[in-house]
């Protein structure tokens, strides 16, 4: 049964527009002008500061906070938006406890954890194969982790193994697709194409088994297979945090042999690169990072493929520096995909991968049209 | 064997994609602080040498030494503090300023936490300077001209710092003038700085012109080498090129200068349009 949708808020719709039009902006600018830098040194330590990444990723920091506190705040269940902040930080219990701390913080937590994952797996796989239009869930990781994890659901096996299924989904199709890519190493045209097809093969297998099974199975795996932190739990927010813990640094330390491997082949062994071996690491980085998120909230679209274009955009070429940033973005975009896709019909909520979709598409036309390239 | 100590020579060296060997039993040593170019006909193996020289492509047979030990056993990143390499019309990425592309050059000098230090920042300078770059160090290489872009490519490697370059066909893509400005630059930093210069070049005039040292290839073996005046003649273009030519004394610097014996429009042309 489809219930009519309520009118939508006005204030989400503005705060919406207004973000467009602030993107917009952001994505037309022509070129970037001198950045001014600095040498930090500290002890044995030494690295080169970009000051317009510092400052923006301060300022993307911040809104990040500001999101994560809105999303503490704001729900069908009023509570008075200074007991919502006290509940969840310095007098947790009380009568809000449970709508705060059990449904509303880790809802945004895990927002924060999982965009910043997508937008890390989109950045390095478009630095690896210098193109800004590739990202883990165009090249099939996403649809793989989602095919494996429907069959799960379908054939009724313990939901609990949902999160394994997909990462395990995830991790294989990411393997299939660097296997049929390897010719004497992996070119990224290559690599692009092979997972083009790979994720329209699984496309196929996931409808398959959408007209299959019956109908009220399917029901909730399609909520899934959209993408939604409707059930985020604090158990989420650990398997991300973990992810994250020891997926990012080890992308941090890959930006720089990147910035290297974007130069050619000959031009970064000529570097001192191993240049298959930094791509093998690059591509099971990048997939983990995606797995570990579809694992836990779905395939969510977009993230990935959208924000490491803002943040080069915003602060140029990629640098550890860079990939910070691109994390928080990824942060931003999901917290307010989430607060959007909750506030915007409201009682009735739609899946965050409706609106990362709804909202990503139109950048997409944007950004193919500012490119001039042929892809 | 203090004279093993630096340098780049090749020890019975073969190399061959998986078919047909490309290089046969090769044997040379790169005259040390010297210019060096190596030329030879369309599919001699001039660049499979140089790309060898590189640790590009894995001997089939034999050695190369740098330093007196054999690459392939030397660390990978050891290797790029000393042997650089400009490839043929590389490729930067999308967008990216001169000083971006340079200070990727200083990839094997940075470790784990030393990312950038003082040596790195200064050896960017330098090689901006160098090459005349300072001036266009924040513009975008896609706005660049092809000169100015060869040369940014060249400030990238001149800051990873190495001893010996090997740069191949320098000056494909580039007009005459352009040409002359980057092997004159080439040969500016030989003098300078003392570096050892390795190119494939496909001009022979252009190697008798800027080389000290010669390597002529054909049918991947060495047909000849040497200085280019001791070398470089009629019997020589004719077995490594397969073209009649003279060769007079170049009235700028008296190097060897060939001429080829062919045919000539002026007079063609005019016996065409009589008949």
């Amino acid at each position: 049964m489809i219930a009519a949708l309520p009118a939508p808020s006005p204030y989400v719709l503005g705060a919406v527009a207004a973000s467009f039009a602030a993107l917009t902006v952001v994505l037309r600018r022509p070129h970037l002008g001198p950045v001014a830098t600095g040498r930090l040194r500290w002890g044995a330590f030494s690295a080169r500061l970009q000051w317009r990444v510092v400052w923006l990723g301060g300022a993307v920091a911040a809104i990040t906070l500001a999101l994560m506190a809105t999303g503490l705040v704001v729900g069908d269940f009023p509570v008075p938006a200074w007991r919502a902040l006290a509940t969840a930080i310095w007098d947790r219990g009380g009568e809000f406890d449970f709508v705060v701390n059990s449904l509303r913080f880790p809802r945004v937590v895990v927002a924060v954890l999982a965009g910043a994952c997508l937008a890390t797996s989109g950045a390095l796989f478009q630095s690896l194969v210098d193109n800004p239009l590739v990202s883990p869930d165009i090249i099939g990781i996403n649809t793989g982790a989602a095919a494996c994890a429907m069959a799960i659901l379908l054939v009724g096996a313990d939901p609990a193994l949902l999160p394994v299924a997909a990462f395990g989904g995830a991790v294989a199709t990411a393997a299939v697709i660097f296997l049929l890519a390897w010719r004497r190493g992996v070119s990224g045209a290559r690599l692009v194409l092979v997972g083009i097809g790979i994720n329209a093969l699984l496309a196929a297998v996931i409808s398959f088994l959408l007209v299959r099974f019956p109908i009220e199975q399917v029901s909730a795996a399609a909520t899934w297979q959209a993408g939604t932190l409707a059930a985020a739990s604090w158990r989420n927010v650990l398997v991300l945090a973990a992810g994250l813990a020891v997926l990012f640094p080890a992308a941090f330390v890959l930006a720089r042999r990147l910035r290297v491997l974007q130069l050619g082949d000959d031009a970064a062994s000529a570097l001192g690169l191993r240049v298959e071996a930094c791509r093998v690491a690059v591509i099971v980085v990048g997939s983990g990072l995606a797995a570990v998120v579809v694992a836990v909230v779905g395939p969510l679209g977009f993230v990935a493929l959208l924000v490491p274009h803002v943040a080069r955009s915003l602060a140029g070429t990629m640098t550890g520096g860079v990939l910070v940033l691109t994390a928080l973005l990824g942060a931003v975009m999901l917290l307010s995909a989430d607060l959007v896709a909750q506030r915007l019909f409201a009682p009735t909520v739609l899946p965050a991968g409706v609106v990362t979709a709804a909202m990503g598409g139109p950048f997409l036309l944007a950004i193919l049209r500012r490119y001039h390239r042929a892809f | 064997m203090p004279s093993e100590e630096h340098g780049l020579r090749a020890e019975d060296l073969s190399v061959g994609y998986g078919g047909p060997l490309i290089l046969e039993g090769l044997t040379t040593t790169i005259p040390t602080a010297g210019i060096t170019a190596i030329i030879g006909a369309n599919a001699s193996g001039k660049s499979t040498l140089l790309r060898a020289l590189a640790r590009l492509l894995r001997p089939a047979g034999g050695t190369v030494l740098l330093d007196g030990a054999d690459i392939a056993r030397q660390s990978t990143r050891s290797v790029a503090t000393r042997l650089g390499l400009l490839p043929q019309t590389p490729r930067a990425p999308d967008g990216i300023s001169v000083d971006d592309l340079v200070r990727r050059g200083r990839y094997p000098h940075q470790r784990m936490f030393d990312q950038w230090s003082r040596a790195d920042e200064q050896a960017v300078q330098r090689a901006l300077e160098l090459t005349g770059m300072v001036e266009l160090r924040e513009q975008a290489i896609d706005r660049l001209s092809g000169g100015q872009r060869q040369r940014a490519w060249l400030a990238m490697a001149l800051a990873q710092d190495a001893r010996t370059m090997l740069l191949d066909e320098p000056t494909t893509h580039l007009d005459i003038a352009h040409q002359v400005e980057i092997l004159d630059l080439l040969v500016e930093l030989n003098h300078s700085e003392g570096r050892t210069v390795v190119m494939v070049l496909h001009d022979l005039n252009q190697a008798c012109r800027y080389a000290s040292y010669v390597i002529a290839m054909a049918e991947g073996r060495i047909a000849a080498a040497g200085e280019p005046s001791e070398i470089v003649t009629a019997e020589v273009i004719q077995r490594v090129f397969g073209l009649a030519a003279r060769i007079i004394a170049d009235p700028v610097t008296g190097m060897p200068l060939c001429v080829p014996e062919g045919k000539a429009a002026g007079t063609d042309q005019r016996r065409v349009k009589k008949s």
